[in-house]
């Protein structure tokens, strides 16, 4: 069994897990960190994602996605980080003992004082949302065909209907025009397209390409080979409305239905994970175990590459501090404030605050279950007193609001053990309705 | 060359014959109409080996079952497939319902099923079961019933059958048997074969194959049965749990999978298409009602694929094993539920069969039982997979993340005897693409192999047979096709 042992184990080789070892190497600790990727080479699944619009935020420029990650790659071999490809991590203990397996080491054992755990999501398929109807061959979540088309060279089809307005599956319908095939539409169940104003404009608005809302894919046909679908109109509860059928035909079917990060190792390690399917973590991104931390998709899907980037900044730093001066240390028993999604709220990150840590600044991440506008998002403590709030004209699930706030700074009770954060109509609107 | 014997069908009851007669010093073959064997009734089913006190006692299918299921012990040892006798619950939810129980229960210990006991105290039953729904009155506990991955025990019969000297050869549909001089010719689409014997194992299209010899005296309808499928640890069941049944069927029930899935279904629906393998919305709404009535906490949103089988079913109800009078031609066909538990026992019947038919039946000397057990990544230490790793780098190469399937277990799906020719024959062989993500990681990984194994391109790697390709056609070729027409116009 071959061994090692590191300051830092970084699990994933994608644009978060790259980011953070870099920034744990940067460190003046001089730590030497490990990346172990399961994939034959460094980037993970921004390889794939050929478009453009990478690096707005972080380069201040546009890139496609291997260009983006590109300068995190040149960077880690500018460092001489090691990494370890086509690497599968099998198992994580509480100790942080991390077991890989390889085809050319073997079983490997790497010993470690802190993990980032940085694996990404994967696509919801067909069955977890129960399309009835045949299971013939041409159904392909929308990653999946792009990993196809742009990475193998091969089509999956000729003539599409793509299931779901997530950003992939938008950009797919793109992507596929351009190959000379056909989309016929893109069916979305919300009566709003679920990924980015961008891409709709972009992927399908300027090529024709009909968007329909409100409609799922109710009966998949086809035998051998998908030859069509139902979709039909959905209601309020997305309950299908009878007698609004329509038949398309189509000999591929690509689904865009959400993203879920990759957390069986996180759980098996013996993490907690909260209800968005990312592990519970506190304002440092600290998972339920002491020194491993969380970043990028596998904590929470994010809108754009450069986000995951900025996360995955914070994770390495919170990593070297955590060396630098807890580790080996005696626990000390936390007190603890957590964060609860309130109204017209999916989830809240961090899901957790650690009391000694009230006066630091915490970015808080959250999404919206549904869209509105002229909102007031609001935190309030378990006594119902308002702590902070804040205007905002419009918020849609697709887009991830993010902000900085230092409690210390609020009127927070300090004995409080929970805060609620909400997104509910302005009180101004109320009283223009009446 | 006249084959001694031809089985025609490729499920779970061909193989089980064929793997039967492998013992005997005999020229036999499997024709299989599919890419693969195991591709109809077999693979999607309930995987239930039944206890065998259900079926009604003027049928034959009791006492095979009964019979059957007995087989079963000494089958796992020889061919080391997966199952678990875990016993079964009949579950009552009036108390009108336990006079049932009671007279199954007398019946059953009086035909030879063993260990049959209704149990009335609510505390130990939930205590054996403990996410059997509160409504519960009694049940009848069947030890001696299990649970079995009906396609898996189907391969390794195949492969033990094939070690013997049985030739299988798929993508072989009958289309005409001529019967003259005591000699059976049967015609595929681009071979002929020749036998002395042959025996019908063809499932829902038994009666089609059964009328190509001029006996036309049953008939097969399909009867169509939806599943939902649960994600791993989503819910953890230690019985298998049947409702009390009606005169219709068994009953939708909820049933552990020896992978430690969980599963609700079947339904019941007569249809008249043997190709309609579809899910309807109705259907999959139909079954977790049911299943709710067991399992209240069913775990919904943890389903990860929905599915249906469809059992041939005989207008007699009860299976149809008959030495016919067309001599040499046997027919197995009707078998429904519980044939699955009683494969064992429907072979021993055709070996009989066939001695009254004058084939010699002495065992060879070097037949060899025993199908070895696959070697499995999760069943090994981790001393034990360091060193697999080192004698074999395919040990070490994860290919499906979900299942922690190496791309050695693939390779031995694929080059073991009648191995896996399609991507659906890679994952029911050994499982990727079954997890949580359903292939979403492993797909493109699992056609590369195909076509690097099966060296041929990769838009001819197929999903289960003929016109279910993955891929249609390189990139840019469309638009270059589509450039070409245009200058020709």
């Amino acid at each position: 069994m071959k061994k090692y042992k590191a300051d830092v184990v970084v699990i994933g080789a994608g644009a978060g897990g790259l980011a953070a070892a870099i920034e744990v190497k940067k460190s003046k600790l001089n730590l030497n960190v490990l990346v172990i990727e399961r994939d034959k080479e460094l980037g993970g699944i921004t390889l794939q994602c050929i478009h453009n619009g990478f690096g707005l935020k972080e380069f201040n420029e546009e890139l496609t996605g291997p260009e983006y990650v590109q300068r995190f790659i040149n960077q880690v071999v500018d460092l001489k980080i090691p990494y370890l490809l086509d690497s599968m991590v099998i198992e994580i203990t509480r100790e942080k003992i991390v077991y890989a397996v390889n085809n050319k080491e073997g079983l490997i054992e790497v010993e470690a004082k802190a993990i980032i755990l940085a694996m990404g999501c994967r696509e919801k398929t067909r069955g977890a949302i129960n399309i009835p109807g045949f299971r013939p061959a041409g159904i392909y979540t929308a990653g999946q065909a792009q990993r196809f088309v742009n990475i193998e060279g091969y089509l999956p089809g000729n003539s599409y209907v793509i299931l779901g307005s997530g950003d992939i599956g938008m950009i797919m319908a793109r992507r596929l025009t351009w190959e000379g095939c056909k989309v016929k539409a893109v069916v979305e169940i919300q009566p709003y397209v679920s990924g980015l104003l961008r891409n709709q404009v972009q992927c399908l608005e300027d090529y024709d390409i009909p968007l329909i809302t409100s409609y799922t894919v109710t009966k998949i046909h086809g035998k051998d080979r998908i030859k069509g679908v139902t979709i039909s109109k959905v209601g309020r509860n997305f309950d299908r409305i009878i007698g609004s059928d329509k038949f398309i035909e189509c000999d591929t079917l690509l689904l865009s239905v959400g993203l879920i990060p990759e957390n069986e190792l996180t759980l098996q390690a013996g993490a907690e994970l909260s209800k968005n399917g990312g592990p519970i973590v506190d304002e440092n991104l600290e998972t339920t175990i002491e020194g491993i931390f969380a970043c990028g998709n596998v904590l929470q899907v994010h809108d754009l590459v450069d986000m995951v980037t900025v996360e995955a900044k914070r994770a390495g730093n919170n990593a070297i501090e955590y060396i630098n001066s807890r580790y080996g240390k005696e626990l000390k028993k936390k007190e603890i404030i957590k964060c609860v999604a309130g109204e017209n709220v999916n989830y809240v990150k961090p899901d957790i605050i650690n009391k000694h840590d009230i006066s630091k600044e915490v970015v808080f991440t959250f999404r919206v279950k549904y869209p509105d506008r002229r909102v007031l998002v609001q935190f309030k403590d378990e006594s119902n007193n308002v702590i902070y709030k804040r205007k905002k004209i419009y918020v849609i699930p697709s887009e991830m609001i993010e902000l900085n706030l230092n409690l210390g700074e609020t009127n927070i009770n300090p004995a409080c053990k929970s805060i609620t954060i909400e997104v509910i109509p302005r009180p101004e609107v109320l009283i223009e309705e009446d | 060359m006249i084959y001694d014997v031809i089985i025609i069908g490729g499920g779970v009851i061909g193989c089980c014959i064929a793997r039967t007669l492998s013992k005997f010093d005999l020229n036999i073959a499997l024709l299989e109409k599919e890419a693969d064997i195991a591709s109809g009734t077999t693979k999607a089913n309930s995987g239930v080996v039944h206890a065998g006190f259900a079926s009604p006692r003027e049928y034959v299918k009791r006492d095979m079952c009964i019979t059957g299921n007995k087989l079963y012990t000494q089958a796992v040892e020889e061919l080391n497939f997966p199952f678990q006798r875990i016993g079964s619950f009949v579950v009552a939810l009036e108390d009108n319902q336990i006079k049932k129980l009671e007279e199954q229960r007398r019946q059953g210990t009086q035909d030879g099923v063993s260990g049959l006991e209704v149990i009335l105290d609510k505390e130990k039953i939930k205590y054996m079961e403990p996410n059997l729904t509160d409504e519960v009155v009694g049940v009848l506990h069947a030890p001696t019933a299990g649970i079995v991955s009906p396609y898996e025990m189907t391969y390794a019969l195949a492969e033990n059958a094939a070690t013997n000297g049985v030739k299988f050869f798929r993508n072989q549909r009958v289309r005409r048997i001529n019967h003259q001089n005591y000699t059976f010719t049967i015609k595929t689409k681009e071979k002929e074969f020749e036998a002395s014997n042959v025996i019908n194992a063809a499932g829902v299209y038994g009666a089609k194959i059964s009328k190509m010899v001029g006996l036309d005296y049953f008939n097969i309808m399909p009867r169509k049965g939806e599943y939902i499928l649960f994600d791993r640890n989503a819910l953890h069941l230690n019985k298998i749990l049947f409702p009390t049944p009606t005169k219709v069927s068994k009953g939708i029930l909820v049933c552990p999978t020896v992978s430690g899935n969980t599963f609700v279904g079947p339904n019941a629906q007569n249809i008249s298409d043997r190709k309609d393998f579809a899910t309807t919305e109705a259907g999959l709404k139909e079954i977790l009602e049911g299943g709710k009535k067991l399992v209240p906490n069913l775990p919904v949103r943890a389903s990860i694929r929905n599915f249906a089988g469809l059992r041939a079913v005989p207008d007699t109800y009860d299976f149809i094993i008959d030495n016919t009078d067309v001599y040499g031609f046997i027919n197995v066909v009707g078998i429904l539920s519980p044939g699955l538990t009683s494969c064992y026992a429907i072979a021993e019947r055709v070996v009989d069969f066939l001695e009254l038919l004058g084939v010699n039946t002495k065992i060879k000397e070097d037949y060899n039982p025993i199908r070895p057990k696959p070697e499995l990544f999760k069943d090994f230490s981790k001393k034990e997979l360091d060193k697999k790793i080192k004698e074999d780098p395919a040990w070490g190469r994860i290919i499906c993340r979900c299942e922690t399937i190496p791309e050695k277990e693939i390779l031995n799906a694929i080059h073991s005897p009648v191995g896996a020719n399609t991507l659906d024959g890679i994952k029911f062989r050994c499982r990727p693409g079954m997890g949580r993500c359903q292939g979403g990681f492993c797909k493109p990984r699992l056609i590369e192999i195909l076509s690097r194994e099966l060296n041929i391109p990769y838009e001819e790697v197929v999903k289960t047979g003929e016109d279910t390709n993955f891929l249609v056609a390189k990139t840019k070729d469309v638009v270059l096709n589509k450039l070409e027409g245009g200058i020709e116009e």
